[in-house]
């Protein structure tokens, strides 16, 4: 089941529930834009969870307030059981922050960098050169874990940053647009490696990405965010499944005001809504067109009508967000960017 | 409380072991003060009243020299913490249990380490041009404690700066602004007596000036400690209050974050 998000009602009781995440209704405003409007949702223990949007809809200032770089105006929101407004100590050791730009210091090697943000968590001695050691090996920059990180490549810089967010084994990982300004290649090692991550280090995962093949790919459970709210959470089939849909159009020839049995045919699929007539055509919304479309054309023609064509449409990243938004993704995306 | 000096510690080694990694950075911190003192001993040196009672103008100048260099270096630390802010640093560390007060103190600390080591490079290279520290020991000492304390005045007003504009040209346009008026207005290369009436007013508020009078104390007159004294304790406020201003322009960047 998917779940439209509610604003405060999510509130108090899932606050003192396991969950690893649990924001309540935060905003936050930077001079005149309203950045955060009401966000909501949360996330249990141990599972990769996605917060999917356009540029600008809010995602990386939900990740600032839960890291504890930002205050919401209001709201409240707790990571690993600790309130970010009244103990953000605590949640900063117990989470590791991943940012949107890398924050690899460029002049240190890349054991340099692991062990200065070991030794900031209160690693020392052996256990910590263990640590670091393994880590380089992770993601794959042992070879390189002595040279200085000014020479690392884009998607070196990005493994490292994991590395140095990982080096205390939090509780709570948040990987704030991991892929974006990686190419194709590199994108693609960094979701085998998020997935590796997830099963190795059995960590609970907030990863906001504005790529929905990304959250489809990693997250178990995704929320929509636009314009500082959360518009809707759940798992990623259903979203599609239960959101998107598939749209499909029946036209008919001859139909002689019989469109009203027609529509009731097609209403009658399991899952089909937003049934409606136009012109000589039905469309409607089902979850599964390529089971709905034989048991549509079978029942019609049984009864006699002439079907000129079937065509349905699937169902794509602008039309998940103009159905929940009223707005196109592409647009929003754009406009976000500055 | 010990948090804020470990975590300061290890910043501090940070920070240096990335600059001696940039052999041009080294070079020119070697390099500048060396040539500031020939260049300047060698134009001055048929001036005698310039000296202010020093046997050559190499001895007046080298005191001067040093603070000289503490203070510029000083008003130049803040284009590390721009670094750091552009490169996302700061941010990682602020969502880490960093000590706050660390990221900025260990800058003015570093500073006043990096003028410590060059004022120690000034007065062995006079030493070998004939220049002797008068005040021994506690001369040394005094130079020393002026140097470093002059860095870290102004090492913490330009982080405070560096947190407010956050961009590299408008620190650089600050620096300059701040740099050679306030040494203008010292005795560095020239003795205060020497300076028009007001000049001598306004240079008796210039750190700088309090920085250049203590070292002079210790290499030429070797004494007037309690007035030298004075001027440490002067700076150490100072280093005190810019510090304050570094790490109360980190909170307004943390809240525009």
């Amino acid at each position: 089941m998917t779940t439209a998000a509610r604003g405060s009602r999510i509130g108090v009781a899932r606050l003192a529930a396991v969950d690893a995440i649990a924001a309540d209704d935060l905003h936050k405003r930077y001079k005149d834009v309203q950045a955060l409007d009401g966000v909501s949702f949360d996330v249990r223990e141990g599972e990769v969870f996605g917060l999917l949007g356009p540029n600008g809809a809010g995602k990386s200032t939900t990740v600032r307030v839960l890291t504890t770089l930002t205050r919401p105006d209001s709201g409240r929101a707790s990571v690993a059981g600790h309130d970010v407004v009244a103990h953000p100590e605590r949640v900063r050791s117990a989470i590791g922050y991943v940012a949107q730009d890398s924050g690899v210091d460029w002049e240190a090697t890349g054991r340099e960098n692991l062990l200065l943000q070991g030794r900031i968590h209160a690693l020392a001695g052996a256990p910590l050169r263990a640590r670091v050691d393994e880590l380089l090996g992770l993601v794959g920059l042992a070879d390189a874990a002595d040279r200085v990180a000014r020479g690392y490549s884009g998607g070196m810089k990005r493994r490292l940053d994991i590395a140095i967010g990982l080096v205390h084994r939090p509780r709570v990982l948040f990987l704030d647009e991991p892929t974006t300004g990686l190419d194709p290649e590199a994108r693609a090692a960094m979701w085998v490696e998020v997935e590796r991550l997830a099963r190795q280090e059995s960590l609970t995962i907030l990863l906001t990405t504005h790529y929905l093949e990304e959250a489809d790919r990693l997250a178990e459970r995704v929320a929509i965010v636009s314009r500082g709210r959360v518009v809707v959470q759940g798992r990623p089939d259903e979203l599609k499944a239960g959101l998107h849909g598939e749209s499909v159009t029946v036209e008919l020839r001859d139909v002689d005001g019989r469109l009203g049995e027609a529509s009731q045919v097609v209403g009658a699929i399991d899952g089909a809504g937003e049934v409606h007539v136009e012109g000589q055509a039905v469309r409607a919304r089902v979850p599964d067109g390529a089971r709905a479309i034989p048991v549509i054309l079978s029942t019609l023609e049984s009864r006699g009508f002439s079907v000129a064509s079937v065509t349905t449409a699937r169902p794509s990243l602008d039309d998940v967000y103009l159905h929940y938004t009223g707005r196109e993704f592409a647009t929003e995306d754009e406009a976000g960017r500055e | 409380m010990t948090q804020v000096f470990r975590h300061t510690g290890w910043m501090v080694v940070r920070q240096a072991r990335n600059l001696m990694r940039e052999p041009i950075w080294i070079a020119m911190m070697v390099i500048q003060p060396l040539l500031w003192l020939l260049l300047y001993g060698q134009l001055f040196s048929k001036v005698p009243q310039l000296r202010g009672g020093a046997s050559s103008y190499v001895e007046f100048l080298t005191p001067g020299i040093v603070c000289m260099n503490a203070f510029f270096g000083g008003t130049w630390a803040g284009m590390a913490m721009i670094t750091d802010l552009d490169r996302h640093v700061v941010d990682r560390f602020l969502a880490s249990p960093a000590s706050r007060v660390a990221i900025v103190l260990s800058q003015v600390i570093r500073a006043g380490i990096t003028a410590v080591l060059q004022a120690l490079l000034l007065l062995g290279i006079s030493y070998a041009l004939g220049v002797r520290v008068h005040g021994g020991v506690a001369g040394w000492l005094v130079v020393l404690a002026a140097s470093s304390l002059l860095a870290m005045v102004f090492a913490g007003f330009s982080n405070g700066i560096a947190l407010l504009v956050r961009r590299e040209a408008s620190m650089i346009a600050t620096a300059n602004f701040v740099g050679l008026p306030l040494m203008f207005l010292s005795s560095i290369l020239l003795g205060v007596q020497t300076m028009p009436r007001w000049m001598q007013d306004v240079a008796r508020y210039n750190p700088v000036n309090w920085g250049a009078q203590a070292a002079r104390n210790a290499v030429v007159v070797g004494g007037a400690w309690w007035p030298s004294g004075q001027y440490l304790l002067f700076l150490l406020a100072a280093a005190a209050a810019t510090t304050s201003f570094a790490t109360w322009t980190f909170r307004a960047y943390q809240r525009s974050i």
